[in-house]
């Protein structure tokens, strides 16, 4: 089986160096930073933290090189989505192509390059600590199911799935990945960018009632728009905002959009709120402060460039 | 005619160093180090006016002398302790206040049985330091009778502020105007700050303009309820203002930037308060208040 991890940042690199493992898989990966590229060709790429890993890896920064594969993997910034698909198109022709993204619209974008659409969320998280060498910072499940207007079979996904896990990244596949998905867009679109915006760590903003009172205004409204839809959510995302808000889980952590900002990095805010305000006019269910948010962030990244 | 500015941020200084050129000015001051920058340096006004006044100043109201006008331009979160001591002195004076929001003049009321003035001032500057001010807007400063005072008094203050120099006119009813800044400021002020954005075009057009539009519309509610009708629309103040070639700063995003408490109480919180006693819902405005605040907190 050949699979190329389309994007191999933090999230894309634990899917290859894992998926590396088996004997049975060939692993590409596509990045257009060149050093990275060029450190796991010389040394395979390396993974540290909830799990020492080296995986041999071929990767490139030229798509053309990437052969046929049966799966793709793509794992990028969702801003980046159209221009990687594009790019590799050409090598899932007859394969099938899943998205471990953030946010919403990743499916969309990558359907208009490739038959055969994976809607996915993983929870896994780590990061780049150099190039080849990547820190796994949290293990977590993934899910995977059929993109519903343009969907792979459920036998590659299965397959799919059971090359992850057997690779040691626990992956179920399901009949409706929209719940996992929603309940993490919602999670995400609900805090952080209230850190973004006010620069506090999520135990901080979870700590002043009235800010906690507006991360629930947010979350009731991304709730509403997946019952339009009819999604279930496999989680209340209330109680995942406050479990995560405990000092021995991640009240000092700043989100990755107040990283994002501070570093002055384009922010995935289009696909999170952004993706919440568009299924909600979809479906006729209004968003306000979820469309305030996202106006609000994009003023951010405009007065970057003003 | 003997003047005391109290405050002198950036609006106090572009008034005192005015006024000094038709009127005796003292200026009241929080510390002595401004203080002593006054009496030695003068006043330096550079942008639309070049000159350098010479004023009194101390951080003591009883070594000002006495006065026929005071005029309060501090900040709003300094309005409290400031009134307070100028209870019992300037019992000649007519008090006029400038602070954005709502609210100043009953604080000051409630410390002297002075006449009172009431204005909002749509001038904007920028203090460069202690003893320099940049006046960058030469907009109008809008008053209205209050307290013991007729239009008349309104009209002979605003003469004065003409004779300086600065733009400035009475009006029997000053809430129209009050309101039209509030709505616009709590709307302006809060954007800024929180996106780090000068109030340039951003706030007329596309998303950041749909929610500006939603802020405004929202305080216009409020407005409603409380029986004002408003003087300038305040969307349009918003657009007018984004159309005049050069970016200007809100103070806001310059007390975010630089770390200090913002007005975000008398601003917004005023704005919130008058929606809470007329029963309108203001969820944005609330919702900015809230990310305002927290961005405060932040700072430790």
């Amino acid at each position: 089986m050949r699979i190329c991890i389309v994007g191999c940042g933090a999230v894309g690199s634990l899917f290859a160096a894992n998926l590396a493992q088996l004997d049975d898989v060939e692993v590409w990966a596509y990045d257009l930073s060149r050093e990275h590229v060029d450190a796991i060709n010389a040394g395979g790429l390396r993974l540290s933290g909830a799990g020492d890993v080296l995986g041999r890896v071929r990767a490139t920064v030229d798509a053309g090189e990437v052969p046929p594969c049966e799966f793709g993997i793509v794992a990028t910034k969702a801003m980046h989505t159209s221009a990687a698909i594009a790019a590799t198109a050409h090598a899932f022709a007859n394969g099938c192509v899943a998205t471990v993204q953030n946010g919403l619209g990743n499916e969309e974008t990558i359907a208009e390059y490739a038959a055969k659409v994976i809607r996915g969320t993983t929870f896994p998280a780590g990061k780049i600590i150099e190039p080849g060498h990547v820190q796994w910072d949290v293990k977590g499940d993934t899910t995977l199911g059929p993109f519903e207007p343009q969907p792979a079979p459920m036998a590659e996904i299965e397959r799919l799935a059971d090359a992850c896990t057997r690779g040691g990244m626990p992956t179920k596949a399901v009949a409706d990945a929209r719940g996992p998905q929603w309940r993490k867009v919602i999670f995400n679109a609900s805090t952080n960018p209230i850190g973004a915006l006010t620069g506090l760590t999520h135990g901080r903003v979870c700590e002043r009632p009235d800010l906690r009172q507006l991360v629930s205004g947010l979350v009731d409204e991304g709730k509403a728009v997946a019952a339009a839809q009819g999604i279930e959510l496999d989680a209340d995302p209330e109680e995942l905002i406050d479990h995560a808000a405990k000092p021995e889980v991640a009240y000092g952590h700043k989100a990755s959009m107040l990283q994002d900002v501070e570093a002055r990095r384009t922010t995935e805010i289009d696909y999170l709120n952004g993706g919440i305000v568009r299924f909600g006019r979809e479906h006729e269910v209004p968003t306000p402060l979820n469309q305030a948010i996202w106006a609000l962030v994009k003023g951010v990244e405009d007065s970057w460039t003003k | 005619m003997r003047v005391v500015v109290a405050g002198a941020g950036t609006i106090g200084s572009l008034f005192a160093a005015h006024l000094a050129r038709v009127a005796d000015v003292a200026v009241l001051t929080r510390r002595d180090a401004h203080a002593r920058a006054l009496n030695e340096r003068g006043l330096r006004v550079s942008g639309r006016a070049d000159f350098t006044a010479s004023v009194r100043a101390s951080t003591d109201p009883t070594a000002l002398g006495d006065a026929d006008l005071v005029l309060v331009a501090c900040k709003g979160g300094d309005l409290e302790p400031l009134a307070a001591s100028l209870h019992g002195r300037f019992p000649a004076a007519t008090v006029m206040t400038t602070q954005n929001g709502l609210g100043a003049e009953e604080i000051i009321a409630a410390h002297g049985e002075w006449p009172l003035l009431s204005a909002v001032t749509f001038m904007s500057g920028t203090r460069h330091d202690d003893a320099n001010v940049e006046y960058v807007l030469d907009t109008a400063t809008w008053i209205g009778p209050y307290r013991g005072t007729s239009v008349a008094d309104a009209e002979s203050v605003a003469e004065l502020i003409r004779s300086a120099g600065l733009k400035a006119e009475a009006f029997d009813d000053l809430r129209p105007a009050q309101w039209s800044k509030l709505i616009f400021n709590a709307t302006v002020n809060t954007v800024a700050a929180l996106t780090g954005l000068p109030h340039d075009f951003h706030f007329a057009e596309g998303t950041l303009g749909d929610l500006v539009h939603s802020l405004v519309d929202e305080g216009k509610a409020v407005a409603a309820a409380a029986g004002v009708a408003l003087g300038e629309d305040p969307w349009e103040m918003n657009v007018h203002a984004t159309q005049r070639g050069h970016a200007h700063y809100p103070s806001m995003l310059e007390d975010v930037n630089a770390h200090r408490p913002t007005e975000i109480e008398l601003i917004t919180g005023s704005l919130i308060r008058e929606a809470a006693k007329y029963g309108v819902a203001v969820p944005l405005h609330t919702t900015l208040y809230r990310l305002v605040k927290a961005k405060e907190a932040s700072y430790s």
